[in-house]
């Protein structure tokens, strides 16, 4: 399975961002080989729907499931119908939210406008 | 004839300018400030009709589409995304372009109208009446405009009433302006809002002229800016708390004797460059 | 924690509040000219900008002459009218051109390429009590005022890694694409209004927004005494809809003096407003809990 997760830095080390569509990179994990890679996200600098460029984006690195703070109600879509799944990350390193990941201690993101809200209450 | 009336900054009184001269010149009145149009409120014009304003907006025949991703490399708007099952469309972000459409190999795009605002078109007095109104959650002005522009009787006279600042929405509804009235306030917020827009108004080659709104003591700010860029100040509209009062209540200032005067002045200045053809550009 | 303020109309004195704001705040808060068309707040302060950095914002369209087979294709798609004929080749304007693509989809002879446009400059100013505030300046004419939007709030975001410092948010006017980014993610919101029949109409399509982002806002009617009634029909309207009316700002001739002396407005003891407009900054820290 090929894991995605938004990111402040580009290895394992990195913070997580709680961004989705404005991060600057996407960390993959991959659990067959333990292997870390990343990308720097494309959809960043657009003008406009940075969101839906950086979801496009994220659908073509081929991942099973997107890790990140929150994702807007467009990205959400998108993910959702792609048959991806999505997971609300905390404050940490990749390396930390994979380990949490692995001990099936991260909460699915099931409703973009509720995680909204959250984020609006940080 | 078209006298575009527009301001660097919000609030200084450009739809109070539009609205009186149009009423005391008797010519039709276009807002164009269709985030907030308020031209309304003090015209309290009779509306004959309201017509949607629609952009085209792509719709993906799933029959026919190979999900190849043409549609989506194209735009340039990142209103569609494929995933890989179906291509999604936001419409929200599209422009109406119809980029998409031409760049399909196998024609599964088609297009249907979505409206974006309104537009709505009546009389006062002798004159008529347009305004656009851009939906809540609508994020894109300019078609708006444009669909506005269109619609207006050609050779007629028109007092467009613009939206504040120096955006591409400005430049949009100034396309094509005989004159540009840049209404402003004496303060330095003013003055800087005003560089910019006359900066603009330059730039197009569209002779202009300044009315200072809330003239008092400070006019001076504005005045020594005017002569040193050979811009004439062609009206002042004095402070006084029985027009803001007047304003509150959606009057025109023009039921006061010497405001009205004032409007008088304004106009034959406008009328004088208008017809005297663009004698304005050359002192610039 | 941000704070946003906004006015759905111009010219409602936001500035004036928000310089106020800036003022009292504590030198550690971050300040925000969202209000990218008309950046003013910085004319209030004495500032050093420290960083500069260009800003492209959108795309245009160009036509390579030498390339051009003069067919007359880009410019039968171009919706925007944004394609003229010039004797032997097309030629774009750029004011009309909204970088589609059409043309360039179409285009038999591959003459025409997109490129970004430099549109402005992205501004870091640090004040004279050492705050910062970050700011753009747009050249005229220029658009893609939200990309901009995020990217100076996104400045203010990166001084406050450890999440402790209050950031301040002069808003767009407006309802459209620029407000939208400059309330994406604030907590609260201070809509500024004024007593007059198109202050209200605006004040609800602003207030309207601040709802569907979910940014908890109160309200602030200025110059309430010019129009009593519409002030009361304003005040009824905020209780039907359960927002709180944090403050009621006197008409004030001092405002004047300070426009033009260009210091914010609570620093002159005698101005009623300025008065009214210090309790209201209490009592907004007070529902902030800062």
């Amino acid at each position: 399975m090929r894991i995605l997760l938004s990111a402040q830095g580009d290895n394992k080390e990195s913070l997580v961002d709680q961004r989705f569509g404005r991060a600057a990179y996407y960390v993959i994990y991959d659990d067959q080989t333990n292997e870390y890679s990343s990308v720097e996200n494309q959809g960043k600098l657009e003008n406009s729907g940075a969101g839906v460029k950086a979801s496009q984006f994220v659908l073509e690195q081929g991942v099973d499931c997107v890790i990140t703070g929150s994702l807007g109600p467009k990205s959400f879509m998108i993910i959702q119908d792609a048959g991806l799944k999505g997971y609300k990350n905390f404050e940490g390193t990749v390396e930390e939210i994979i380990e949490a990941f692995k001990n099936n201690k991260l909460v699915e993101l099931t409703n973009a406008g509720a995680e909204q809200k959250l984020r609006g209450r940080r | 004839m078209k006298i575009a009336v527009l301001s660097g900054k919000g609030g200084t009184g450009k739809t109070t300018v539009s609205t009186n001269l149009a009423y005391m010149m008797n010519i039709n009145y276009v807002d164009l400030d269709v985030e907030e149009p308020n031209g309304h409120i003090f015209l309290k014009p009779q509306i004959e009709s309201v017509k949607d304003v629609v952009i085209p907006t792509p719709k993906i025949d799933s029959e026919k589409c190979t999900l190849c991703g043409t549609c989506v490399n194209t735009c340039q708007f990142n209103a569609l995304v494929n995933t890989g099952k179906k291509i999604l469309v936001f419409e929200d972000l599209c422009h109406g372009c119809g980029a998409c459409t031409l760049a399909c190999p196998v024609g599964a795009i088609t297009e249907y109208d979505r409206k974006i605002g309104d537009m709505s078109i009546g009389t006062f007095d002798k004159a008529k009446f347009y305004s656009g109104k851009m939906l809540l959650n609508e994020p894109m002005a300019g078609p708006i405009i444009t669909d506005i522009k269109k619609s207006l009787p050609k050779d007629e006279d028109f007092i467009v009433d613009c939206s504040p600042g120096t955006s591409c929405n400005v430049v949009k509804a100034l396309d094509g302006a005989d004159y540009a009235l840049m209404v402003t306030e004496p303060s330095k917020f003013g003055l800087h809002d005003l560089k910019l827009a006359v900066e603009l108004v330059r730039e197009l080659n569209i002779p202009l002229g300044i009315v200072i709104n809330r003239a008092n003591e400070y006019d001076h700010l504005i005045e020594g800016f005017a002569k040193e860029e050979n811009v004439d100040i062609i009206g002042k509209i004095p402070f006084s708390k029985e027009a803001a009062k007047m304003y509150s209540e959606g009057r025109l200032l023009i039921e006061n004797d010497e405001i009205r005067e004032m409007f008088e002045m304004i106009k034959i200045s406008v009328l004088d460059v208008v017809k005297e053809g663009n004698h304005a550009i050359s002192n610039s | 924690m941000q704070l946003v303020i906004l006015s759905g109309k111009g010219g409602t004195g936001k500035t004036t509040i928000v310089s106020c704001f800036a003022y009292l705040a504590d030198p550690s808060s971050i300040k925000v000219d969202c209000d990218v068309d008309a950046s003013n707040l910085h004319l209030m302060f004495n500032g050093k900008d420290i960083e500069e950095q260009a800003f492209t914002g959108s795309k245009k369209a160009i036509i390579d002459p030498n390339k051009c087979i003069n067919c007359g294709l880009c410019s039968d798609v171009c919706r925007f009218d944004a394609i003229d004929k010039r004797e032997s080749y097309y030629e774009v304007n750029e004011l009309r051109c909204e970088g589609c693509n059409a043309c360039r989809v179409v285009c038999p002879a591959d003459a025409i390429t997109l490129e970004e446009e430099d549109s402005g400059k992205k501004i870091l100013t640090v004040l004279e009590d050492d705050s910062y505030l970050s700011r753009a300046s747009l050249y005229p004419g220029a658009d893609g005022s939200g990309k901009l939007i995020s990217e100076i709030r996104k400045v203010s975001l990166e001084l406050n890694k450890e999440k402790n410092k209050l950031i301040i948010i002069d808003g767009s006017p407006g309802i459209g694409c620029p407000v939208m980014s400059s309330i994406t993610g604030v907590e609260y919101g201070l809509l500024v209004t004024e007593p007059t029949q198109s202050g209200f109409e605006d004040f609800i399509r602003a207030y309207e927004l601040t709802k569907h982002f979910r940014v908890k806002s109160f309200v602030a009617i200025n110059k309430y005494d010019l129009n009593y009634e519409m002030s009361e029909k304003i005040e009824e309207y905020c209780n039907e809809e359960g927002i709180k009316v944090i403050g009621k700002i006197p008409y004030d001739s001092v405002v004047n003096k300070s426009n033009f002396e260009s210091k914010p407005l609570v620093m002159y003891n005698e101005s009623i407003a300025g008065n009214e407009i210090k309790k209201m900054w209490d009592l907004l820290k007070i529902e902030m809990g800062v």
